[in-house]
Parts: C-alpha cells; structure tokens; sequence
C-alpha cells in the first residue's frame, strides 16, 4: 500500500519570482486591516469594553425576539442588542457598560432579570466592570507582544537575527490580518480570540522555522547556489509537510467550527483564518524577505556535496 | 536505527502503561472513581466553571475605607487629648495619609507635641511653622493594616459562603486587593452576591431625645448623629430619619450565635453576646430603663425599641420589618462577622448547568470526529506509517488526559478546543519525519538508512518548531485567565505529549516493523 502525495515529487513552483506579487498583496492585506481597524474598530466582546452579556432560552416556545427588545429597550440601560445564538428559543442578550461603576452592572442585571419574567433558563450571564474590562485588554496587549517578542529571541537564538525578523514581520502579519478580518465581518474580538490570536502566532512561527531549518540546512550544504534559487527549493522541498500539517489542523478546525457549538465559534474561526494566513505567510513572505536581509553564507564558495546530492535526486 | 536498547523500550511503554492507568478513572462516574481500592490512581481533572456551569465573581475589598475609618479615628482621639490638656486648637483634620492640627498657642506647642507624639504608635510627627502639627501613618502600619483587612474579609467571605452551604467553593485572593471566588453548581448566584454586597457592621446606639426636626432644621448637635431608616419612610418620601447619640453602647463584634426565629408570627433574628458584650449590654439596658435605643447595621437604623427592662442574660431580638429569607440572611451575616471594609464585584461569570452540558457534548463531538477525519486522512496519504502515526495519536489524547489528571488542571471549553487543535497539530511531528523519510528514498537511500536519516534530521526541526508554540502557551498562562487558561494548559501539555508520541512511541513501531519484515521498498 502506497501512500497519496498530496503535492507531487520533485515539484517545483516559482514562489520567489512571484515575490513581488505576494509582496504587493500582503502589503494590501496588512494595510486594509490597518484602515479597518481605524475607521471601523473592532468589535470588542464585554470582555474588554466592559458591560454585561445573558445567554438565555426561553422555555415556552421560540423565543419572541421584538417584545423582549421592546421590553429591555425600556429598561433605559443604553446599548441592548439581542440576537438568536444557535437556536430559535435561545437567545444572546448584550448590554453596554452601565454608568455608576461596579455596582451599576449588578444592578442592571438584576433589572432585566426581573424584566424578562418566568419561563426563562440563564445560560449564561456575565457581567465584566469597567476596571476589569481595562486590565483584560492590556493584559492581553501585553501577552500577544510578549509572544512576539520571546518567538523573536528564540529565532535569533536558534538561528540567525535575518531570520527571527522575517518571522517576526511575517508574525505581525498574520496577527494584523486577523485583526482585520474581525474587524471587517464586524465578528466580537473577546479574550478567547485574544487565546486564538496567540496560537496563530505559534503555530504560524512552527510552519516558517520548519521552512527556514531547510533553508539554514541547503545554505551548508549548496555553497555556490544563487540565494534566490535556493530559497525556492527549500520551500518546494518542505512544501508537502507543510501543505499536509496545515490541512490536518484544518481538518480538525473544521470538525470543532461545526460542531463544537456557538461559544467557541469565533474561536474556531479565528483559528482556521489564522492556519490558511500563516500558512501563506511563511511560504511567501517570510522566505523570500530572506533575500532583503543579508543573509551570510559561511565557508568559501565551493559546493562540498552537492554534487552527490544533485545525482541522486 | 532498528535496535532500540531494552530500558528505552521500557519506558516508552511504560509511559504508555501510566498514561492509560492515570487516564482511565476519568472515563468512571466521581463515585466509581472515589470506590476504587486507595493504590489505584483515581484522580480525575476538573470541569472548569464553563463546563459543569457554577458561578465566578472577582471582588474588590475598599481597602481605602480601612485607611480612612483608621485616620477618623486618630482625629477623634487627637480633639479628645488635645481637650483634656486644654490645648487650644485649630485645623483639625484628616490629610491623605495621616492628621493635622494647629495650635493657637506657641507657648503650647511643645505640650501638645509631647502629647501627640506617644498618642499613637504607628504614626510619626512633624511640626512647621506657625504651629502645625502633622501626625503621619508610617507606612508599614498602612500597609499591615491593608493587609490584615483584605486577610480578614477573605475569611469573612469563607465563612458567609460555607454557610450557603455552596459545595467546594474556591476562595482566593487576587493580587493586591482581590478576591476570587468560585462557585461550582451555583447557577444563580443572587443570594451569595447579597450576602457579600453587605458590610454587616452591626451596632447598639441609644436614641437622642432631642427632636430629629430640630437637628434636621439646623446642624446634627455634637455628640450625635443622623442615621436613616432601613425600611421606614419619612416626610417627603425619603427614608425616615433618627437622631442617635453617636457612643457604640455595644457592637456586632462582641456577638457569639445569632439564628432567625418567629415572634408574635413575626420573623426575627435572636442573638446572643459574649460575656464582655453581656456585661455592657446589660449595663447600658439597666441605665436606660424606660428610652429607646437603636439597632445600627451599616449606618442604617434597622429598628428603635423602648428598652422595658433591664437585659442581663446577654442575648436579645432584633425585630425589624424582616421577610423570612431576610432574617435569615441577617442571622448568617451576624453569625459570620462584619467585614473590615466594603466589597465590590468587580465581574461575574455564570454557566448554567445546561449550556455547560451542552457545551460537553458538542466538545466530544467535535473531538471524536475531527479525530476520525485526521486518523483516515492520515492513512490515505501514509499508508501503513500513517496507521502508526494514527496508534501514537490516540496514545496522545490518553497521554493529555492523564497529564491533566496527574496536574489536576482544569478542563475548560477552550481547552477542549486544545486538545482538538492538538489533534491536528500533534501529527505534524510525524508528518515532518514521514515526509523526510520519502525524501530520503527518492534520493536513492535503503530503506533502513533513510528511516534512520528522517528521524535524525527531522527531530531538530521538531524541537525548534514546537518549542515556539510552546513559548506562546506559557505567555498565555501568565496573562490569562479562565478558560484561557485551560485552553494554555492543555495546548502546553498537548505540545509535550505529541513530541514523545512522534519521537519515541511511532518510532518504537517503525523500528520493530522493519526488524520483522526487512523490506526492500518502502511503503510511503
């Protein structure tokens, strides 16, 4: 039994002539996410804006959605939203940040629970003050750069500093786009996507080392080969791995998108944007930047076993 | 390559042995587990509050009230000594961290200083010019004092929640004024969240004489203060107001039991005093036959009674306008003890029972067919190598069960969705070998060689990959919290079990497989 090459043998694509296209392309890509997050912002869970969120299920029948906004609408707590989650008789309520501080939310919540009557299953209710909210979203400011920061220091460190930055840039990228994304489907930005924002970095940083211990491993071996040539052939060389981790973590995103339920949707989502951009960042963006940077290529010029190995391949 | 030395192969597989072992009580009910003779492992990981729903509420302790109830009551004493030595004075107040005076009369300044300074031993003194006096509180003491308050309303808060009777709260405190806690199978936390929001500071006042119209009119006379009803209404619809001599006769703290009971079919709290509290309680009741006096709970004026007879057998009823559960409450409150400082919650999180069950079964779901999808696929594309990868990836999601188990940590709903992106992630390992491994026989190697050479080349790049998703799953644990938190462990353990899985476990296998068949080509 023989197994399936999902990318054949010996393939060869030019991703680095194409360079320039991908350049292009990802600079639209980071730079639209930009102008998104600007004009449009994100669209923050409780989590960092503060205010109060009820998962509820009506009991008698699908739920009545106009009466009930009606009904909270006159409660005069500001901004109300409710919308279907998952099910006709479930419903998500969100409820802006109360003026008054901490005690404020407490008491709002009492008032809509009291509001929306009998018959009624609380799934879900959280409330998050205006003083937590801040701290969430700076601790989470703080961990995704430090992320950045340590995968940069163990790149320089295991490799050379050429090649931590263009992990890194390739890094921002993927995080920046997916910023975008959010911001541009208007989907809640909450601290699981804050949990989902930093795997992507992870995972992103696992696919780009795979291809640069190639790189780092044919720039010993093919002293004399021109760089832009080399860093195509260690991508294609890597490229069936890749293209095969990538899609079993996809597959398994997949199952979790659909049947893992609505709370972690957006995570799930934010996972599988993040798996496809990262996946593309580091085969065409952090490879070929290697060209920019000036790599050093240690010992004289002569190829000491390529020879050997051009033969055999 | 072929040759794995004995004791490796031990413990491969009797890392396998444990990780089953220490795996299995999970699948058991808690009460299967908690039957099983004491030398099996039977600890079980926990279900994070999102999953087996429960209530998560972060408090704020006022710790500035502390602070501020301690410099009140410098000043007080301040005017009293000041007072008897007949030192004229001026300015008196309280400053930020500490009290200020001035004296009218140099030729007393030296008195008072003399005065002041041994009047309190965790304040230090200062004199400037034109004879003011400043008092400060040295550091330490605010910072014991804080500390002793937040330690204090931590067992407060213990012990109002333990008489709930929630089972198995955790409560802990959280950075610098912070307390955690939580509350496994409580869906609706309104009674705890009443309980907590009360100071319950409970005080024995007797009634001014005076009418309260007069003071109402004019200043509060010194020596009393104002205080409104709890429940009563007064003219104009705000709450009705009593005059009230401002001496604690005695306080909450000297209480020992307090239950609710029934009076006249009315609901009340019946208490009872240590000997000291007995002792003054009885004094001031035998003094004052005939007046009313007043019971204070955090500044309001629960209720103002005629004292008809001297109370010596130091215990007594408050009555008030109380509902069943409010006397209850009430009763708990007293019984706890008064916390040092007001409590504020800071964020509530709340799972019902059902979506937290809810939550469970689609996670299983969503695991057991993104597991299947990998496992096929896996087998499509290796073949009798992916079948291997496939063993070592169910050893995997048994070996982060166990380590779960072992850590104690806890399972959240995104830490189910670690263990589904590590069941996506947890074959890269073997892919990078496997795809190494077809590189190495097309460029011309024996089977045996080019086995040899993928794992030897791959494992560096493994190392180097993973540990970078492991640095972002560490960070993740220092800044989240939660469920993040959850979702961090299991993708951390997941990263570390998926190496030896891919390393050692598929290894083992395709090192005995080739010892048996010594094949000529190889099947991938």
């Amino acid at each position: 039994m023989r197994g399936l090459h999902l990318i054949p043998p010996g393939v060869n694509i030019g991703f680095i002539s194409r360079k320039n296209l991908f350049f292009v392309f990802s600079a639209f890509l980071v730079l639209s996410s930009i102008g998104l997050y600007v004009a449009k912002g994100l669209n923050y869970g409780i989590d960092f804006k503060g205010g109060i969120l009820m998962e509820i299920k009506t009991t008698a029948g699908p739920a009545d959605i106009g009466k009930m906004r009606g009904t909270l609408t006159g409660l005069n707590l500001g901004d109300v939203s409710l919308q279907e989650f998952g099910a006709p008789n479930e419903i998500m309520i969100t409820v802006q940040s109360q003026k008054g501080g901490e005690k404020a939310q407490a008491a709002a919540v009492n008032s809509i629970k009291k509001a929306l009557g009998d018959n009624i299953e609380y799934r879900r209710t959280e409330f998050v003050g205006p003083k937590v909210s801040q701290e969430l979203l700076m601790d989470g400011i703080y961990a995704v750069s430090a992320a950045m920061f340590a995968i940069l220091l163990y790149v320089w460190f295991r490799f050379e500093w050429q090649f931590g930055l263009a992990a890194v840039v390739a890094l921002v990228h993927d995080v920046m786009s997916t910023i975008g994304i959010f911001s541009l489907l208007g989907m809640e930005f909450n601290l699981t996507t804050v949990a989902a924002v930093l795997t992507i970095a992870g995972y992103s940083i696992n696919d780009t080392v795979v291809v640069f211990d190639r790189v780092r491993e044919n720039l010993r071996r093919y002293k004399s080969m021109p760089l832009p040539e080399l860093l195509n052939k260690s991508v294609n060389e890597t490229l069936s791995r890749t293209i095969m981790t990538s899609f079993t973590t996809l597959l398994a995103l997949l199952a979790l998108y659909v049947l893992g339920g609505e709370v972690i949707r957006g995570f799930s989502f934010a996972m599988i944007w993040g798996i496809v951009v990262g996946t593309y960042s580091s085969i065409c963006l952090a490879v070929p930047m290697l060209l920019y940077l000036n790599l050093q290529r240690r010992g004289g010029a002569k190829d000491t076993d390529s020879n050997k190995q051009e033969a055999a391949v | 390559m072929i040759y794995f030395a004995k004791w490796k192969i031990f413990t491969i597989l009797g890392v396998c042995l444990f990780g089953l072992i220490f795996a299995a009580p999970n699948f058991l009910t808690s009460r299967q587990a908690a039957s099983l003779p004491s030398w099996v492992p039977s600890k079980q990981f926990s279900l994070g509050l999102d999953l087996q729903g429960g209530s998560h509420l972060l408090l704020e302790v006022k710790v500035e009230t502390v602070i501020k109830e301690r410099l009140a009551s410098l000043v007080d004493s301040m005017r009293t000594e000041l007072r008897k030595a007949r030192i004229q004075y001026g300015n008196l107040g309280v400053t930020a961290t500490g009290a200020t005076v001035t004296i009218k009369n140099p030729a007393q300044l030296e008195q008072a200083r003399t005065l002041l300074r041994v009047l309190d031993g965790d304040t230090t003194i200062a004199t400037s010019d034109a004879g003011r006096i400043d008092l400060t509180l040295t550091e330490k003491a605010i910072r014991d004092r804080r500390s002793a308050a937040i330690d204090q309303s931590i067992e407060i808060v213990r012990r109002r929640i333990d008489e709930t009777g929630v089972r198995e709260p955790t409560i802990q405190r959280q950075g610098d004024n912070r307390i955690l806690v939580q509350l496994p199978g409580l869906n609706d936390p309104e009674r705890v969240k009443r309980l907590l929001g009360k100071t319950a500071k409970l005080a024995f006042h007797m009634v001014d004489s005076r009418p309260v119209s007069e003071s109402l009119a004019g200043r509060t006379p010194p020596g009393s203060i104002r205080l409104p009803s709890a429940d009563q209404v007064g003219p104009g619809g705000r709450p009705r107001e009593y005059l009230l001599k401002k001496r604690v006769l005695v306080s909450g703290d000297t209480l020992i039991d307090a239950e609710p009971t029934f009076q006249n079919n009315e609901p009340v709290v019946s208490f009872r005093f240590d000997t000291i509290g007995a002792k003054r309680f009885g004094k001031a009741t035998s003094e004052n036959v005939g007046k009313l006096f007043a019971i204070v709970l955090d500044g309001k004026v629960i209720s103002a009674p005629r004292i008809n007879e001297p109370i010596l057998g130091g215990s007594g009823v408050i009555s008030g306008n109380f509902t069943v559960q409010s006397a209850q409450d009430l009763a708990l409150l007293l019984r706890a003890g008064a916390l040092p400082a007001p409590l504020s919650i800071l964020e509530e999180r709340s799972v019902g029972p059902g979506l937290g069950a809810d939550s469970i079964a689609a996670g299983k779901i969503a695991s057991i067919v993104g597991m299947l999808l990998v496992v096929v696929f896996m087998v499509v594309v290796y073949g009798r190598f992916g079948l291997m990868a496939d063993i070592a990836l169910i050893f995997n999601v048994i070996l982060i069960i166990a380590g779960l188990s072992v850590l104690q940590a806890t399972l959240t709903l995104p830490g189910i969705a670690g263990i589904v992106l590590t069941i996506g992630m947890a074959v890269d390992a073997n892919v990078l070998v496997f795809e190494r491994i077809r590189e190495e026989t097309r460029a011309g190697r024996t089977p045996i060689s080019s086995i040899d050479a993928g794992y030897s080349r791959a494992i560096r790049t493994i190392i180097d990959a993973n540990v970078t998703t492991l640095i972002a799953a560490v960070l993740m644990y220092q800044f989240g919290s939660g469920p993040v938190r959850g979702f961090a462990v299991t993708l951390a353990i997941g990263i570390v079990t998926s190496m030896f899985t891919a390393i050692m476990l598929t290894r083992l296998m395709v090192a005995t497989w080739l010892r048996r068949t010594r094949p000529d080509t190889l099947p991938i």
